[in-house]
């Protein structure tokens, strides 16, 4: 820790969102760099501007959505200011001042100044009972004016005047959306969503002036001659009212930074470091400029502030290239959701469904294969996954045909998340591992304030365990925060103890030669020095796969399962499962293991889904013992426990089978032969079915292989997973030397492409099933490299793990201590 | 009362060791930096054997539900609330050295 007067001076001005989180994010990573001080205009501490909306329309209290009270800003030695705005920066002399004359000294200064509304220059706009749209004290103000019966005119048709219109309605008011273009949204909608949207808020009860300019805003009569009375629109029609809202859009603030000699022209102009033209003063928020955009939703602001708190904390590595938006209407029971560029130009082409009687229309802008934009009205469940294709650039040609339909229409790992969480009770169970439902995640991302996928799985545990349930819990993320909320980054870190992806992590495995977990810890700036129960055992597997032969495992980053080569079971006991390959075994075999069931008092024997049998319940200090005596009866491990090759399910074939049209257990085991031992980023099965009539049920195996008269058919990508996930046709063979060329092709692909606990089914509908067509069918030279690589990791790897521990490795693993009585220690 | 539980290399870096006595399994964990931890060996969650776990920085992840657990005070990590019993334990001339206590004294505060 540093002492305390070697600290350096940040000051943040803008007291918002994006500030804040940006502090958040430095002290996360650098608690003690700085002293820091807050400046903010509004007199409060921190909150969610998001949810102004729901506070308008008395869904929610202000005290509901504060993010940081004055406590927290105490507790950790911030000096907040607020209600005090600073009016000038001494750049020269590195100091901020306020319009009172006091003022603060910095050696970094983070300017998160947000944006203004635009008021209309019209006359009549300075008359009391005029708002604006932007903070607390605007959402008071049309709340104290607001009254059953009484009349408000909302200038701007677009997401905050309908907002706002909306919660004035549900305040009881009569009110009038005056818009200048023919289409409400109309940088979200296009017009057909545009026209669905207007009827339904006109169904309940909102009014419309299309196409209508405001002109001005007029006073009442006698003693309300100040306050406002009716709004005058272009053409001479006059409507009555009590409060005028104006929402016309917002525009960065960048007075401040303008006044000190910041180059602005939108925005605060900044670099891909968040940095400003002087060094010393970083910006974030609405009130920036990036690579000529200006945001303002919560998401690409909080990745900015991840960026800056990165080189506030002095580690330097962190870049923002710019973000994908989306948006979401915050109005009650009106579904309407947008992203990207929804209006096709000439080299893109549209996708469009309409169905006027549900009232649902979805339209999906598409070039060179990819998502450009989507526009959905009424029916917005897959609006998450189609913000999802667009980001991580998927190519659709794959499921182009059911694309529309959604995602449940076109398979699903059951790992990827389905979107229709919506429409579930709070009871539904989310998380299946840590028993979280979905009322329970729901609860804590409102009173808790939760953003981020991390801060639900820190305070609810919900996919924190298997993951497989972390699609359902960002899109109730992105349902409960709604409006402008849109899922994290693409870029996802492996873990809280990186930034990075783990795309670059294996990167830079290969390219920078690593060679040990501290060595990538060290490198790539791991900010737990550790690591955690997730990256470790990934890093191994990495580390394992880039260097095979070379790479010496660790076995103490490795779950449980693996350290101990047998499944631990509920009560502390474990449970072995010796190799039977291709499940063929013999009266021989059967007597060795009853005898050694007896012999170690196993209580339960269980023939496996895939044809094994398991021993259940073995005590851990007998371990080495039982797998002696199996191996002794010729057995080996199988895996059971392991991200590994596990089983080869087969049926009996052509040898017995009247429809058998190949020799499919001869088959199976010889797959199994080959590729036994073989660590994977999950558990991998394979199955070998003799006709089409698939008794092995391969086409829900990760690989399987369906025999017919001619050849072989080979299927990828299947699990029984937590949603059973049927297999993709790869391509059909003709010989069994074919099949294990393919088989191992594809198993390489997975093991260097896969992400760590990513399944088959999940990697090939990240990257997509014409990718792994391309590099293991299409690509001769490509299949035959990776092939190669298989086999020669397969030289390394075939080594049994129960045959080592029982001639003595890692004996310490399993044996307990025993204590003897010490005298005290001095 | 202390127990010799052997030389500090009986236990590996990062690693667990499981101590049998006549009241209890005790955990002794040994951190990267050679620190030594001892824990009663069930996860105040449901019970999993935290030897079994994975050790990274001061903490072991419990092996049946992922549970985090803080070697030095016992305490699971947000947002699981729960402790285990941790015991006295020292490195004295090379040997790990554990002060035991009664059984009674663990059964409340293990669960």
């Amino acid at each position: 820790m540093r002492p305390r007067r070697a600290r350096r001076r940040l000051v943040l001005v803008g007291n918002g969102m994006a500030g804040v989180r940006a502090i958040e994010e430095l002290l996360e990573l650098a608690p003690n760099l700085y002293d820091i001080t807050v400046y903010g205009a509004e007199p409060h501490g921190n909150y969610n501007r998001i949810l102004l909306s729901p506070v308008l329309a008395r869904e929610k209290t202000f005290d509901d959505i504060m993010l940081n009270r004055a406590e927290w800003y105490a507790e950790r030695g911030i000096t907040l200011r607020a209600g005090a705005e600073v009016v000038c920066i001494d750049r020269a002399g590195r100091r901020v001042s306020t319009a009172d004359g006091s003022g603060a000294p910095y050696d970094r200064l983070l300017l998160a100044t947000g944006s203004t509304p635009i008021l209309l220059p019209i006359p009549g706009s300075e008359l009391d009972g005029v708002v604006t749209y932007r903070d607390i004290r605007d959402v008071e103000r049309m709340a104290a004016a607001a009254a059953p019966g009484r009349r408000a005119v909302v200038i701007g048709g677009g997401l905050l005047g309908l907002e706002a219109a909306h919660g004035l309605q549900k305040r009881g008011m009569d009110v009038t959306v005056v818009h200048l273009c023919e289409t409400l949204m109309e940088r979200q909608l296009d017009a057909p969503a545009g026209d669905l949207l207007r009827r339904s808020l006109e169904e309940r009860g909102l009014n419309f002036r299309m196409a209508a300019r405001a002109a001005a805003i007029l006073p009442g009569p006698g003693s309300r001659a100040g306050r406002v009375a009716a709004v005058r629109l272009e053409g001479g029609e006059e409507l009555a009212a009590d409060l005028v809202v104006m929402a016309v859009g917002i525009r960065p603030n960048v007075a401040l930074a303008r006044a000190c000699g910041l180059p602005c022209d939108r925005g605060v102009l900044v670099d891909d470091t968040m940095q400003t033209f002087d060094p010393a003063i970083y910006a974030v928020g609405e009130c920036v400029q990036h690579r000529g955009a200006c945001y303002g939703l919560v998401a690409p602001l909080f990745e900015q502030a991840k960026v800056v708190a990165n080189h506030l904390a002095e580690l330097g590595i962190a870049r923002y290239s710019g973000s994908a938006v989306s948006t979401k209407l915050k109005v009650t029971g009106v579904d309407v959701f947008s992203a990207g560029d929804f209006i096709a130009d000439a080299d893109s082409e549209e996708l469009t469904f309409r169905d006027a009687g549900r009232g649902v229309y979805k339209k999906l802008v598409v070039k060179d294969d990819r998502i450009r934009g989507a526009v959905l009205y009424g029916d917005t469940v897959d609006g998450a996954w189609y913000f999802k294709l667009m980001r991580d650039a998927t190519p659709i040609a794959d499921f182009r045909e059911n694309l529309l339909f959604g995602q449940a229409h076109v398979g699903d790992s059951g790992t990827a998340g389905a979107d229709a969480v919506t429409s579930l009770p709070d009871s539904a169970e989310i998380c299946g591992c840590n028993g979280v439902c979905k009322g329970e995640i729901v609860r804590a991302i409102t009173a808790k304030k939760l953003f981020t996928l991390d801060e639900v799985r820190k305070h609810t545990k919900a996919s924190s365990s298997c993951g497989s349930c972390t699609g359902l819990v960002e899109q109730l993320l992105a349902n409960t925060l709604g409006g402008d909320y849109s899922v994290p980054p693409a870029k996802k870190p492996m873990c809280a103890c990186t930034v990075h992806t783990h795309e670059e992590v294996r990167q830079a495995i290969t390219e920078y030669g690593l060679k040990t977990i501290s060595a990538v810890m060290r490198f790539l700036e791991w900010k737990m020095p550790d690591g955690c129960h997730k990256c470790r055992p990934a890093l191994n597997f990495y580390l394992l796969c880039a260097w095979p032969g070379e790479y010496e495992d660790d076995r103490h980053s490795r779950l449980i399962n693996e350290r101990a080569h047998a499944n631990i079971q509920r009560d502390g006991t474990y449970s072995v499962v010796p190799r039977i390959w291709g499940g063929v075994t013999s009266p021989h075999e059967l007597r060795a293991i009853a005898d050694i069931a007896e012999k170690y008092r196993v209580p339960t024997v269980k023939v496996t889904g895939g044809q094994r049998l398991d021993l259940l319940g073995v005590r851990k200090e007998d371990l080495p013992k039982i797998w002696r005596d199996l191996n002794a009866a010729g057995f080996v491990s199988g895996h059971a426990y392991g991200k590994a090759l596990r089983t080869v399910k087969t049926c009996v074939g052509k040898e017995w089978c009247r429809f058998g049209t190949q020799d499919s257990t001869a088959l199976g085991i010889r797959l199994e032969r080959a590729a036994w031992g073989s660590w994977h980023p999950h558990k991998v099965k394979l199955a070998v079915s003799g006709c089409p009539r698939n008794c092995a049920e391969a086409t829900i195996k990760d690989f399987g292989v369906v025999c017919v008269e001619s050849g072989y058919e080979l299927h990828v990508g299947g699990n029984g997973g937590m949603k059973v996930r049927a297999t993709d046709f790869l391509c059909k063979v003709e010989t069994e030397e074919q099949v294990l060329e393919h088989c191992g092709a594809f198993l390489q692909l997975y093991r260097e492409e896969g992400r760590y606990l990513e399944r088959t089914a999940a990697w090939i509908e990240r990257v997509g099933l014409s990718h792994v067509k391309q590099r293991v069918v299409d690509d001769a030279a490509s299949r035959s490299a990776l092939h190669g690589r298989f086999l020669e990791a397969q030289r390394h790897a075939q080594v049994d793990p129960w045959a080592e521990r029982a001639s003595g490795k890692d004996v310490n693993e399993f044996v307990p201590l025993e204590p003897a009585r010490a005298a005290e220690p001095a | 009362m202390w127990l010799d539980a052997g030389p500090l290399d009986s236990i590996p870096r990062r690693g667990a060791r499981v101590l049998r006595t006549t009241q209890a399994d005790i955990a002794l964990f040994r951190t990267a930096d050679d620190a030594v931890y001892a824990l009663l060996d069930r996860c105040p969650h449901r019970g999993g054997p935290l030897s079994q776990g994975l050790v990274h920085g001061r903490c072991v992840t419990c092996p049946l539900h992922d549970w985090v657990i803080d070697l030095a005070t016992g305490e699971a990590s947000e947002p699981d609330e729960g402790e285990t019993a941790t015991f006295e334990v020292r490195v004295h001339a090379g040997r790990v050295l554990v002060r035991a206590i009664d059984a009674a004294a663990f059964d409340g505060r293990g669960r």
